[in-house]
């Protein structure tokens, strides 16, 4: 074989396929081409030791806080103002969360005000209507608060040491997204024992005690301390249980349908883990 | 144990929040953000030589993926398409500062095929001597200043073949060319930067066998 070209050597360095065994063959006779490649390896070699700037930690949360005001906002589902901050406030702007709390908290008091001042006169399917209404808001907010914490545990499940070497993780987006999300639990959990749907309690209650060990945790932890948090979470199947449960009230929203109590095969699927 | 999250389970992942982002929920933006700014800033800075440009990528890349979600194939893979958004948006702003560059100092020029003339790479060299380099350990600053004088389509493919480690096909998409023209301007961009410093690579190798280098 003759000389293979300088572009054919560079994309043998770069591991390219092609003609790659007759190269391999070539270099093992030629020791000018041997020589060739190694200056190619020994300049790119060179070039990886320019450094680039470490952005610090934090560099996605500030990245967020640049962008998040110049996000116009998605045609969305109704509660979207729920979650979507105004141009001067982060997201995690206490005051936020407070107004967050607060129309939630309205939405459940409507909620059971509906249940309890039900009219029990026949052929009123206005009034009717509503409750249905109020019913369907409860089971899109309670689905949507289920998404949002299956997304933290998804994360946790996925946060690690970015080297082998690292020693400690910051998990504190997550832990401070586990502080918010508990609050709008106690409530849910509190109207779903209200409406005699244990079921729906109970999972909530077990998202509870999860929601509540991440909260309290470091926010630096060593990759021991997460695997163990990570353990809790698994050892429960919270994950599991959210999912059946969200994607229960997600048919029941489709259906339009309000069942009082979860179906039983729902219920076995729940205590499956 | 030390468990490093896996590629299959950040995907996974990614897709969910893109899935709720495109429901209207933008916090579910906000850890895509969190989860791939670094990588991207990586390259970005690579490709633009300093932080202040690289990080006014950084934002643009995730401020025109937000915009072009719809677009984005739940399948793939998010961290590698806004990668290339990135790469996209760095190669266009790289263009027009080169562009203002020439309108103020020199003519832009181009040859037959309309490959880029940097010309600022035929102005002569001021720069220090070899030995002189080589014995100050500035090999990084030539460095620096080679990549400065590539095209920004080559740099671009340079900085995506080798520290990106991105496929041809991918690196023709941000060029906007063919595949056979992508490959055309990785090896023109390792030639130019062999031709410029393969002399002070090899004098630092001959310096470190000597046990000279400082």
């Amino acid at each position: 074989m003759k000389h293979p070209k300088e572009e054919e050597l560079i994309a043998y360095h770069d591991g390219e396929a092609a003609g790659r065994e007759m190269i391999a063959t070539h270099l093992g006779d030629c020791p000018e081409c041997q020589a060739e490649l190694a200056r190619i390896d020994a300049l790119l070699a060179a070039l990886n030791t320019i450094p680039v700037p470490e952005p610090g930690e934090d560099y996605g949360q500030r990245v967020w806080q640049q962008i998040s005001p110049r996000l116009p906002l998605r045609r969305g589902h109704w509660w979207d103002f729920l979650f979507s901050e105004p141009k001067s406030v982060p997201w995690f702007a206490p005051r936020r969360w407070a107004a967050a709390g607060a129309i939630a908290a309205l939405v459940l008091a409507a909620f059971i005000a509906g249940r309890i001042s039900k009219p029990n006169a026949p052929g009123a399917p206005v009034a009717v209507d509503q409750t249905k209404v109020r019913e369907r808001i409860l089971v899109m907010a309670v689905g949507e608060h289920l998404g949002r914490s299956e997304m933290v545990l998804v994360e946790l499940a996925n946060s690690g040491p970015e080297t082998a070497g690292q020693k400690e993780v910051n998990i504190s987006g997550e832990q401070r997204r586990a502080e918010d999300l508990l609050e709008e639990n106690r409530l849910y959990r509190q109207t779903a024992l209200e409406q005699g749907d244990t079921a729906l309690a109970g999972v909530l209650d077990e998202l509870e005690r999860v929601l509540l060990d991440v909260a309290h945790s470091p926010q630096q932890v060593t990759p021991a301390q997460l695997e163990g948090i990570r353990q809790r979470i698994e050892a429960r199947g919270i994950l599991f249980k959210v999912r059946v449960v969200g994607k229960e009230l997600q048919q029941r929203e489709e259906s339009g349908s309000t069942p009082a109590k979860p179906s039983s095969s729902a219920k076995s699927e729940r205590n499956k883990v | 144990m030390n468990r490093m999250p896996s590629v299959e389970t950040t995907v996974e992942s990614d897709a969910i929040a893109v899935e709720r982002t495109l429901a209207g929920d933008r916090d579910a933006f906000r850890v895509l953000v969190e989860r791939h700014s670094r990588n991207v800033y990586r390259l970005a800075y690579r490709m633009t030589g300093n932080q202040h440009d690289a990080e006014e990528v950084v934002q643009e890349a995730f401020l025109r993926a937000y915009q072009k979600l719809s677009q984005f194939a739940s399948r793939a893979n998010f961290g590698t398409w806004v990668y290339r958004i990135a790469a996209n948006y760095a190669i266009d702003r790289m263009r027009q500062k080169k562009s203002e560059d020439s309108n103020r100092a020199l003519p832009a020029r181009e040859t037959e095929d309309g490959t880029e003339i940097d010309l600022m790479s035929t102005v002569p060299d001021s720069a220090p001597s070899p030995e002189r380099l080589a014995q100050s350990g500035q090999l990084a600053v030539q460095m620096r200043r080679a990549l400065s004088q590539l095209t920004p389509a080559e740099r671009t493919a340079f900085v995506m073949r080798h520290w990106g480690g991105s496929g041809i096909e991918e690196i023709a998409d941000a060029l906007k060319s063919s595949t056979s023209a992508a490959k055309n301007t990785v090896f023109r961009s390792v030639q130019k930067l062999r031709k410029a410093l393969e002399p002070f690579v090899e004098q630092r190798g001959q310096a470190r066998a000597m046990g000279t280098e400082l």
